[in-house]
């Protein structure tokens, strides 16, 4: 099947949906498609051989912050001729209400098309009130795809209508196997987090009480956090006495971010709220860490109620330092939760996904036009 | 007291009144400045949103483009207390979107399309001059309010004391082709 993939943020910057795109392209490559992906991105960027650039993204308010956005009348001729060129069977836009390419493809398509949302954003009074203008464009959606409850909600509200949800995807094999970082996880245990430390709703300060209790019981034991935010404001909410058990990492790369999963004897995700899906806890499942997550609808979802991962009350400090303390004391049970979390993250691996993604495009497709695409293998 | 003296206080006492009343007057007027430039410079801003939301729904644009417009000039024209930031990022978007390579060209030679683009820049350089000559009006008023007689007869009564509006309101760089103005003009 040839498909057109529309990314609408820039390809060169970090970001949920960019990454997305990326896994499902190199997945349904992998399954024998023909792939091609518009995104902006500079003329002169380094891009993967699938890509085709739209022109440099725009930095531009939106919706209460500064987006990257692509749109006018150059990047419309672009995506027009991208179409023309690609010969597409089906067009697979993401995002199609933010302000960029994606719409613009919906506007000047006229085959099938698929759409992904990602986001689970307030609704926009500007898109209410702009649904006439936008409503031609994006009519001609014939299948949408949701990521989480979150975004098909999101859906719903701003454009009617239902949508098949098919979550995130996560490679599985990117994460299977990597050395810990030297030294880790130590004599004496290790905890790993994983997110923004700033961010209330990934849950730190939880983790941080928590480790207060448990840090104080065992001598030995450290904790190593990743990902971008305040350091010091971390280390502030320490004892001072467990401060210099506490590693802080900062942001990392892809490569270290594999191997913090492999570096800790338990993961912890503590978030409060707000994760339609948590795709640091499938990456971390992915890994085979032991996890202790919040018990939250879609962790208690991805753990299979337990079974893949040990549940904790969401925000209490003391029953998490409780499961954290069970699991460093039980290495049997740590391998057990290691191989059911292997397991259980086998549903969101991007083959298998991507097989359902196809599914979605074969069901759009007019009738009689199935016998130009290759057989899945 | 010789009536001599009693005169020449009587005559202090007369003109000193006088000259109250007359800075009072003034502090007034000035007042009163400031409110009519204030409502100028609400109706200029509200006329560039609505024009602003106008194009964005006029079908002449792709509508990522109005989007982007319809969404920043509703922002501006509902805010109440970040006025001025919601004000400078619809500037922002309407620079990011007459910059685009093309935009002129796209919009072709329909008369709807020229009408409306000259009449934003008209609402853009309305918003320019308003602003321009109410924050002129503030600062005059500002200096008279804090000279001593104004702060201790407390001449300006329970006014507010007015407030600069600041925002971005360039449409395009500084002057590029030396046209020696400061007018915002739409880049073309």
């Amino acid at each position: 099947m040839r498909v057109g993939l529309v990314c609408p943020y820039s390809w060169d910057v970090p970001g949920g949906v960019q990454e997305h795109i990326r896994d499902l392209a190199e997945a349904l490559i992998d399954l024998g498609h023909h792939v091609s992906v518009i995104s902006p991105a500079d003329d002169d960027a380094v891009l993967p051989g699938y890509v085709v650039p739209a022109g440099r993204a725009v930095a531009v308010p939106y919706n209460g912050s500064v987006a990257r956005l692509a749109f006018g009348p150059l990047s419309a001729g672009r995506v027009r001729r991208w179409i023309k060129d690609g010969d597409f069977d089906v067009l697979h836009v993401h995002e199609p209400t933010a302000p960029s390419l994606s719409l613009l493809a919906c506007w000047v398509a006229d085959g099938p098309i698929v759409a992904t949302v990602h986001g689970a954003t307030a609704r926009s009074r500007a898109l209410h009130a702009f649904e006439p203008v936008l409503r031609s464009a994006l009519e001609k959606i014939n299948g949408r795809i949701a990521v989480s409850e979150a975004a098909r909600t999101t859906l719903v509200e701003h454009l009617g209508g239902d949508a098949v949800l098919i979550p995130n995807g996560v490679t599985v094999s990117r994460y299977e196997k990597a050395e810990p970082l030297a030294g880790w996880p130590g004599e004496g245990g290790a905890i790993g987090f994983l997110g923004r430390m700033d961010e209330p709703r990934k849950g730190l300060p939880v983790l941080l009480r928590a480790f207060e209790i448990i840090g104080g019981q065992r001598p030995g034991l450290r904790l190593l956090i990743a990902g971008p935010g305040d350091g010091d404001d971390v280390l502030a909410r320490v004892p001072a006495e467990l401060r210099d058990r506490v590693v802080l990492l900062g942001q990392v790369s892809e490569a270290v971010k594999v191997q913090v999963y492999h570096s800790v004897d338990v993961f912890c995700a503590p978030n409060t709220g707000g994760e339609s899906f948590g795709i640091v806890l499938a990456e971390a499942m992915a890994a085979g860490a032991p996890i202790v997550a919040s018990d939250l609808d879609a962790f208690r979802r991805v753990l299979r109620r337990g079974a893949a991962g040990e549940l904790f009350a969401n925000g209490d400090a003391e029953d998490l330092a409780a499961a954290i303390g069970r699991l460093l004391d039980d290495p049997r049970r740590r391998a057990t939760l290691s191989a059911a979390a292997s397991a259980a993250v086998r549903d969101y691996d991007w083959p298998k996904i991507a097989r359902d993604v196809v599914q979605v495009y074969e069901a759009v497709l007019p009738v009689g036009a199935d016998e130009r695409a290759p057989a899945a293998p | 007291m010789t009536p001599t003296v009693s005169l020449i206080i009587i005559a202090v006492l007369a003109v000193t009144g006088v000259y109250v009343s007359w800075r009072a007057g003034r502090l007034d007027r000035l007042h009163t400045r400031v409110e009519t430039a204030r409502a100028s410079l609400d109706a200029a801003l509200v006329r560039r949103s609505s024009v602003a939301l106008e194009l964005a729904s006029s079908g002449l644009l792709d509508p990522a483009t109005s989007l982007l417009l319809a969404d920043q000039a509703h922002t501006a024209r509902s805010a109440q207390d970040g006025r001025e930031l919601a004000e400078s990022d619809l500037t922002r978007t309407l620079r990011a979107v007459f910059s685009q390579p093309d935009f002129r060209g796209s919009l072709g030679e329909a008369g709807h399309a020229t009408e409306l683009l000259a009449e934003l820049e008209a609402a853009a350089q309305q918003v320019f001059l308003a602003r321009k000559f109410y924050n002129d009006a503030v600062g005059v008023t500002l200096i008279a309010r804090r000279r001593w007689l104004a702060r201790i007869l407390r001449l300006a009564g329970g006014a507010p004391l007015p407030e600069f509006f600041e925002i971005d309101d360039s449409l395009g760089p500084a002057d590029q082709d030396g046209q020696g103005t400061d007018m915002p003009h739409l880049a073309s």
